[in-house]
């Protein structure tokens, strides 16, 4: 279960206090909210990826508030996937665990599960640059789940597909978070989205003290 | 658009390209010209001559590897340098960053005379830094270590610039995901950063390399131009030239010219391979 209480965060001149929600073990919530509301401020805090002021953040019953982001079990898909372009998809895959030194033969049983429940095993060898948007977000999907996080983070991941490709990124997202029962906290401005793909769906405004400009 | 209004009749991009071509044209052209005029005054006896001259050769294979040892370790500051300047904001980092510019800024004769000074006069004039080294066996000043050192602090802070630029290139957001995916910082600039500035890296020792091999104010004065043992090709030119003969000078100038383009042009294409 992913815990945050009274989060406050301050991001250049823009605050929020007062962050406070909650999301139940193998389920997914989407966290919607106006542009520059903070959303992805949020999500970087949870990923450690920004300075807290206070607060606390509890993932799997460990308060993870001053732990490293590599030491959070916590992983992040960005919009634009941010794929490494030296690197091959299979190496993609075999990223986080090769960092976190898993034994030869379990990386190469992980690589080989995501790579077929994701359809992607054909790319194995191929670099980024020779990806199509869809398989690309597939790829980062896949790095990001390969170390089995205890939170999964969709930063706006379906935005800027085309209407064939979301559809099939939305169903491959469904059935894979189902499959590995990875908590997932995703967030989007499509409303339709959020219902289609969460339990719970929370806006920004329910669950934060805003700047008064972005209300 | 309303159908009384004509659409606008645009201009030519004719001229715009012209300009382009002009200026282009007119650059290269100079540097044309300084080659070939270089060619036109030499006979073929002056190449020759050059050619077989073992000081001139000798001078020509301490070029090379003074050069070649210059850039790499230019390479290996400029890298660690150029990264922390273009991913961390910290104090006194505008401060660092003038710093940085001092050997560019700076007349060559300048660098030379600091380096001179600060090996020869620092901290006492009697206990220097230089009777330090000497002491335990290492000769400096007036010596080959001491060409690429003269080398070195003005062909890295070329090699900072081209780096710090490469790295602002690459956007540090692979790193951040990098960060979550469980590597740590060292692991985030040797897994994710390094590897995608390999071809800032070649940028940076060819430019490091060319710089080394251009250099000659500081060379002079903390290496000076003892014929056949601190003599790189430029002193080479600056000796011939002493010695009034303006062809041997026009010939050595012409093989490092050579030397820089084919060097330079074998790199990149290498790079290019890549």
């Amino acid at each position: 279960m992913l815990d945050v209480k009274q989060l406050s965060i301050q991001a250049g001149s823009f605050q929020l206090d007062s962050v406070t929600f909650s999301v139940e073990t193998g389920s997914c919530t989407a966290l919607m909210g106006s542009s520059g509301s903070g959303k992805t401020t949020i999500m970087e805090a949870i990923c450690g990826l920004r300075h807290i002021n206070s607060g606390v953040i509890n993932l799997a019953g460990t308060d993870i508030t001053q732990l490293r982001p590599g030491e959070r079990g916590v992983a992040l898909v960005p919009q634009d996937n941010v794929l490494f372009p030296h690197l091959s998809v299979r190496e993609h895959l075999a990223f986080g665990p090769t960092i976190q030194k898993w034994p030869k033969a379990q990386m190469s049983e992980r690589c080989d599960e995501l790579a077929e429940n994701l359809g992607i095993r054909h790319l194995l060898e191929r670099k980024p640059a020779m990806l199509s948007g869809g398989e690309a977000k597939r790829v980062a999907l896949g790095r990001a789940l390969a170390t089995r996080p205890n939170l999964l983070c969709l930063d706006e991941a379906m935005t800027g597909l085309d209407d064939d490709t979301h559809r099939e990124i939305m169903e491959l997202i469904k059935s894979t978070i189902a499959r590995e029962n990875t908590t997932t906290l995703h967030i989007t401005h499509s409303l339709r989205e959020a219902h289609e793909l969460a339990d719970t769906v929370i806006q920004i405004k329910d669950i934060a003290q805003l700047p008064p400009q972005t209300i | 658009m309303p159908a009384d209004i004509a659409p606008p009749k645009l201009r030519s991009d004719v001229p715009f390209f012209a300009g382009l071509t002009g200026f282009i044209g007119l650059y290269i052209g100079l540097i044309i010209l300084l080659v070939l005029a270089n060619v036109s005054y030499i006979s073929w006896d002056d190449l020759v001559t050059a050619m077989t001259d073992e000081a001139i050769l000798s001078s020509l294979e301490l070029t090379f590897w003074t050069c070649t040892v210059t850039a790499i370790l230019s390479v290996f500051f400029a890298v660690p340098i150029g990264y922390s300047l273009s991913r961390f904001n910290f104090r006194g980092r505008t401060l660092l960053d003038t710093l940085l510019d001092i050997p560019i800024i700076l007349p060559p004769l300048v660098v030379g005379l600091s380096l001179l000074i600060l090996f020869n006069s620092f901290p006492h004039r009697d206990n220097s830094l230089e009777d330090w080294l000497n002491s335990h066996g290492i000769f400096v000043t007036f010596h080959i270590p001491a060409i690429i050192l003269a080398q070195f602090t003005v062909a890295a802070a070329f090699a900072v610039r081209s780096m710090r630029n490469t790295f602002d290139q690459i956007s540090p957001r692979g790193e951040l995901v990098a960060l979550t995916l469980g590597c740590n910082r060292s692991q985030v600039f040797w897994e994710v950063a390094l590897p995608q500035a390999g071809k800032g890296v070649l940028s940076a020792g060819v430019l490091a390399w060319a710089r080394a091999l251009g250099e000659f104010g500081p060379i002079l004065v903390f290496a000076g131009a003892t014929r056949g043992r601190t003599e790189v090709l430029a002193t080479s030119v600056f000796l011939e030239i002493n010695i009034g003969n303006l062809g041997g000078a026009a010939a050595v100038s012409l093989i490092l010219i050579t030397l820089a383009i084919s060097t330079i042009l074998i790199i990149r294409l290498a790079g290019d391979r890549k």
